[in-house]
Parts: structure tokens; sequence; C-alpha cells
């Protein structure tokens, strides 16, 4: 009996440590740590038993949590089982792509010649690409049948007005952008940043000038590219994405893994503004009647971030990118990169210094 | 027996009429059966070893584009049953769900839409990880850029359409945001400036929100807009840039590789 109700208490306190583990800060710390490690040891984790074993881990881990009545319970709602499915094919995915990389990198380094080399082998379409294709479309059709057949297609009450279910989620490869609406106001994650996102997007291949690196997997090459791009990507989309689907509950509130969504928890934030931080609290006088006055502090700090950022990341990092691309792919470059750090230093600011708007004109709903 | 039945049927004069090329067996009669038949011929007659394996491509690419059929194929079949009123389409819906003999059009038309969705950014994130948006494939990439937003929308405006509770708060939440537009929305930065003689010129009755919705709810005008943009619109405008993007593809030297 002791022993049991001693398993059980550690179990809770193991369930407990996750919980605290999956707040905000510490989820997202985490996941940009592992995704460093990740970068940097490539060619260790990308071996198949290194890589195996953690995901046998991972898979055990997933499974022992399933038997949590409130973690399964978020998992196997039927519109989140595609996000289980998006965690493991681009998990997968990613394996592949590094394990390949390293491989390539690995003979590049002894001269060897590359996985996809022998580019001028050609083989003939119909029999070897025409009969691939039809098994992949017989394989795609069963599997997208056995899903469908597995789970029902939700359906919940007729749409009413009046009644607003709570939490009122986006679609939800829309919940990277919901999430962003904790840390910005809605001109910026809702309009700002996802058009910024597609020009990123389509500006890539006239920023990118590096040679190296077309048409096969490699790292070692393109090092700045491919973590750019993926912090983009795996970072503040794919994790935003579970965390906003499994981790926020009622009222937006952060709820860990293993617990009870609670309609009743209040929402505890009280807010500091920059202009409060600036005038009250440094300079110790009242905020300035003129709200450009009251703002020009945080103004000028987002200049200086704009303007001096570019100067300041040519002499750290780009010495050499700037060189190579000109001014105006690097100016591009670089305000886009600005904006996409202003992601996660907004959220630092926010979880350190409780910190509101850098420049908060709410007259003119003109907020940061 | 078998065989000698189907050396009949191909030797017929309706079998050759459709077929302009012998069995596939050798060299000559496999390019021909690539070359003379419209849809085949999105392919090149030989290709590279490397761009067909396996673990090169994903076959991500393909996967989406399967997804895109099954949705045009279940979507249209989904139309069948479905009134695009807010006295109808729910009640459609739920009847689907009750009378239809293998009622398994509405998840697979779902399932299907979100895969793609994922299969999409897969696709992307293969494409970015080969490198293979370098020239000469860089318009290629921005035209899946394009794709990439409109499969995005497509979902987006599906999600509407079975008119429940999900389905009317999520695109409320996400049409809330166009309302915070820049100039353009009501409740956006700068809006208050346009204005002439003191009348604002961006208000809640015809700022960027009331364009998408058709009013300043999701009401049956939103509704039917959806339903247009998502049954009609958008799908022929992903039909002919999918055919741009397979174009270039041939054009651009197929599925790229080591140079
Ligand atoms: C409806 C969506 C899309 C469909 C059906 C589609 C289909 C395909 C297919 C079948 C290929 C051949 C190789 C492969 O399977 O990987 C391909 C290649 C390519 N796709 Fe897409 N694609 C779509 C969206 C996108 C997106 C979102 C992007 C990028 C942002 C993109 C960029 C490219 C590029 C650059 C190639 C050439 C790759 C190479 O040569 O290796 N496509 N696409």
């Amino acid at each position: 009996m002791d022993s049991i109700l001693a398993a059980s208490s550690t179990l809770d306190s193991v369930k407990h440590f996750i919980n605290v583990a999956c707040e905000p800060h510490w989820f997202l710390i985490i996941s940009v740590l592992a995704f460093f490690i990740f970068l940097i040891g490539y060619r260790t984790w990308t071996k198949p038993i290194v890589a195996g074993t953690v995901s046998a881990l991972a898979t055990l881990f997933f499974l022992a949590s399933c038997a949590d009545t409130n973690f399964a319970k978020i998992v196997t709602k039927a519109d989140n089982v595609p996000i289980v499915i998006m965690m493991v094919t681009v998990s997968f995915l990613l394996w592949l792509a590094f394990r390949q990389a390293a491989i390539n990198d690995e003979r590049m380094e002894k001269g060897e010649p590359l996985i996809e080399a022998g580019a001028d082998d050609k083989v003939l379409v119909w029999p070897d690409l025409v009969y691939s294709e039809l098994i992949a479309l017989v394989l795609c059709t069963a599997l997208l049948i056995v899903w469908a057949i597995i789970l029902r297609a939700p359906l919940e009450q007729p749409a009413d007005p009046n009644v607003a279910p709570n939490p009122a989620k986006a679609p939800w490869y829309f919940l990277g952008l919901q999430e962003m609406l904790v840390y910005f106001d809605p001109w910026l994650a809702g309009v700002v940043f996802p058009g910024l996102i597609i020009v990123g997007l389509l500006a890539i291949p006239y920023i990118d000038k590096n040679p190296r690196g077309n048409g096969y997997y490699t790292f070692k090459e393109r090092k700045f590219a491919i973590t750019t791009f993926l912090f983009g990507f795996v970072i503040l989309w794919v994790v935003l994405i579970i965390f906003g689907t499994f981790l926020r509950g009622p009222n937006w509130n952060f709820f860990g893994p293993y617990e009870f969504w609670d309609p009743h928890r209040p929402a505890a934030l009280l807010n500091t503004e920059f202009h409060d931080l600036f005038w009250v609290n440094t300079l110790g006088r009242p905020l300035p009647g003129h709200y450009l006055i009251r703002e020009l502090p945080g103004i000028v700090l987002l200049g200086a971030y704009f303007m001096l950022g570019p100067v300041i990341m040519k002499w750290l990092f780009f010495r050499k990118i700037s060189r190579d691309i000109g001014f105006i792919r690097y100016s591009v470059l670089c305000v886009l990169i600005l904006f996409m750090l202003l992601m996660p230093i907004k959220m630092v600011l926010r979880w350190t210094l409780n910190l509101h708007y850098i420049v908060g004109i709410t007259e003119w709903f003109l907020n940061v | 027996m078998i065989n000698r039945f189907g050396n009949w049927v191909r030797e017929g004069q309706i079998w050759g009429s459709i077929f302009r090329h012998g069995v596939p067996r050798d060299r000559r009669t496999r390019a021909m059966a690539i070359l003379s038949n419209v849809f085949l011929h999105l392919h090149p007659v030989a290709i590279r070893k490397s761009s067909i394996r396996l673990s090169f491509t994903w076959c991500m690419g393909g996967i989406t584009f399967f997804l895109f059929l099954v949705e045009i194929v279940t979507g249209v079949l989904l139309m069948f049953y479905y009134r695009p009123t807010v006295e109808y389409a729910y009640f459609d819906i739920q009847g689907l769900r009750a009378h239809v003999t293998l009622g398994l059009l509405r998840e697979l038309h779902r399932w299907g839409a979100h895969a793609m969705v994922i299969t999409i950014w897969l696709h992307m994130l293969r494409v970015f990880l080969t490198g293979s948006y370098k020239p000469p494939r860089e318009f290629n990439w921005s035209i899946g850029v394009i794709l990439l937003v409109l499969t995005l929308l497509l979902s987006f405006t599906g999600y509407l359409l079975p008119w429940d509770q999900l389905a009317m708060w999520a695109i409320t939440v996400g049409s809330n945001m166009a309302r915070a537009t820049p100039g353009a929305g009501s409740e956006g930065p700068l809006s208050a400036f346009i204005q002439i003689g003191g009348v604002p010129l961006v208000h809640a009755g015809d700022d960027a929100r009331f364009g998408l919705l058709a009013g300043t709810f999701v009401g049956p005008n939103a509704l039917l807009r959806f339903y247009v943009l998502h049954c009609v619109f958008i799908p022929c405008v992903v039909t002919v840039l999918l055919a741009v993007h397979f174009w270039r593809i041939r054009k651009d030297g197929g599925v790229s590789g080591p140079l």
C-alpha cells in the first residue's frame, strides 16, 4: 500500500514537473535550446541508433501520457489528431533531411560523390516513375479512407452568435498567429506579421545568393539560410501551433498537459507600459500630457532597433553576406529578420518585465 | 486464354483509337506512352535517378496534388447535398451524417483538407532544404508561395460552411483581425486619419472586415461569400497556378539535382 502511494505521488510530481516545463516561457526556451542543439549536433543525433532511441522514448512517453485523462482528452479530440500527425511527420522528415545532409557533408569533406550524384543517369518515366506514383496513390487513398472511417468529422451545436465558446480558437493552422495575439495587437499579429511572412517567403530566392546547396541536402554549406528558415518554420510556426492547440484553454489561459481545463481560472495579468517604466519608474516624473512626447522613448527605441540593427548585425555576423548580396538585398533581409526577432524579443520582455506595449499610442490604435 | 483476350482487345480498333502506341514494353513505346497522353505528358520521358528517390522529394508535391484532387471530387459530391443558407446549411450537414449511405464524404473532405495543409508545408520544407528555390527555380518557388496562401484560404473559407459553433467562432476570431488592418480596418492604426471634413471614411460598415464578411458580423452574407470563394473562385485560381507550377518544373529542368 505504501509503495503504491509513493509511486503515485512520484508520478504526480513528474506530471507536475512537466506541467511547469510547459508554461509558455519554459516551453519556448526549451524548444529554442533543443532547436540549436539539434542544429549543432546534427551529425550525431541523426545516426539511426540515436534517432531511433529518441523516437522510441518519445512514443513511449506519449503512450504513457495517454493514461492521464486530461492529456488523452485533448490529444484524441478529432480536430486535434491532424496536429499529432503533423508533429510526427515534421519530426520524421526533419530527421530524414538532416540525416542526408550529414552524410552529404561528410562525403564532401572527403571528396566523395553526393547521395544525389550521378545526375546524368536517367531512367524512363514509364515504368519507374509512373508505377511509383500509382503505388503512392493507392497507399494514400487507403490511408485517407482508414482515417475517415476511424474518425468522424465533428459537428457541434448549430451556430449561435449569442453564445461564444470558451476558448474560441481560430482554425488550427492559424493558432501560431492567435498565440502572437498574447504579445501583440491584432494589427501586428493578424495583419502585418502574416503579410511579412508571405513577403519574406517570396523574397527568399531573391535574397539568398549562395550558389551552393542547389539540388541536394546539406547543412554545412547553407548554415545561415537553413537556421533562419527553420527558426521561423519550426519555432515560430509549428511549435506555436502545438502550444496553441494543446496548452491554451478557456480564456486563452495556459494549462499544462495534465491539467484540467478549468473555465473559472482567473487570468491574473498586470501589465506594465514602457512609458511608465521610462517616465515614472526611471525618471520619477508624471507622464507627459501629449501622447507623442509620452511615447517618444518607445519610438526612439524601436527606431534604433530598426536603424541600428542592420549596422550592428553587419559588424557582428554579416560582413561577408552583406558584401555578397549588396545593399538592397541586405536591407530587405535585415528588415525581415528584425521583424521576425521582434516576436521572441517581445515574448521575453513580457515574461521578464510584464511589458505590455513598447509604443502605446492607444489614441491611434498604434500599439507595438 | 486471358492473354489472348488481352491481345485481342489491344489490337482492336477501339483500343488503338484511345492509345496510339503499342504496349509499353520497349524504349520507343514507353516514351510514346508518356508523350501521347495528355495527363502523363506532365512528366518528361526520362528522369534523373536521384529525382525519383523517395527520400529526396518525399513525394510531398505529388501527395499534395493528390489531396487537391480528392478535395475536388469529394467537394463536388458534397455540393449535391449542401445549401449555403443559414436555414439549411447546418441541417444539410446533419442529414448528410445521418442518412447518406457510406457517408464518408465529409470525413474524406475534412481530413483531406487538414492533410493537404500539412503536406504543403512539408513540400515547402523539402524544397527549401534541398535548395531547390535557387536559380533557375526562383519563380516557381514564388508560384508555390501563392499556392500555399490559397490553400490556407481554401481551408479557412471551408471551415465556415458546416455552420456550427466551431465554424462560426473560428471564422469570427479569424476575421476580427481584418478590423485591425492599418488604414483599412475600423480599429486599425491610422484609419482615423482617413477622413473628409471630420467624416471618417473607414468605419465598421465599409472596412476590410466588412469586405470579407459582407456585413459587420459572421452572418448569411458571409456564408454565401465564403461558399462561392470556397467552391468556385479559389479552386479555379489554384488550378491555373498548378498548371503554371507543373509547367515550370519541366521548363526549369525538372526536379532539381546537383549540377
Ligand atoms: C497546391 C500546392 C502544391 C502542389 C500540388 C505542388 C506540386 C509539386 C510537385 C508535384 C512537384 C514535383 C516535385 C515534388 O513532388 O517535390 C513540385 C515541385 C516544386 N514545388 Fe510545388 N507544389 C505545391 C506548392 C508549393 C509550394 C508551397 C512551394 C514553395 C513555397 C512549391 C515550390 C516548388 C518548387 C520550387 C518545386 C521544384 C522543386 C525541385 O525542382 O526540386 N510548391 N511541386
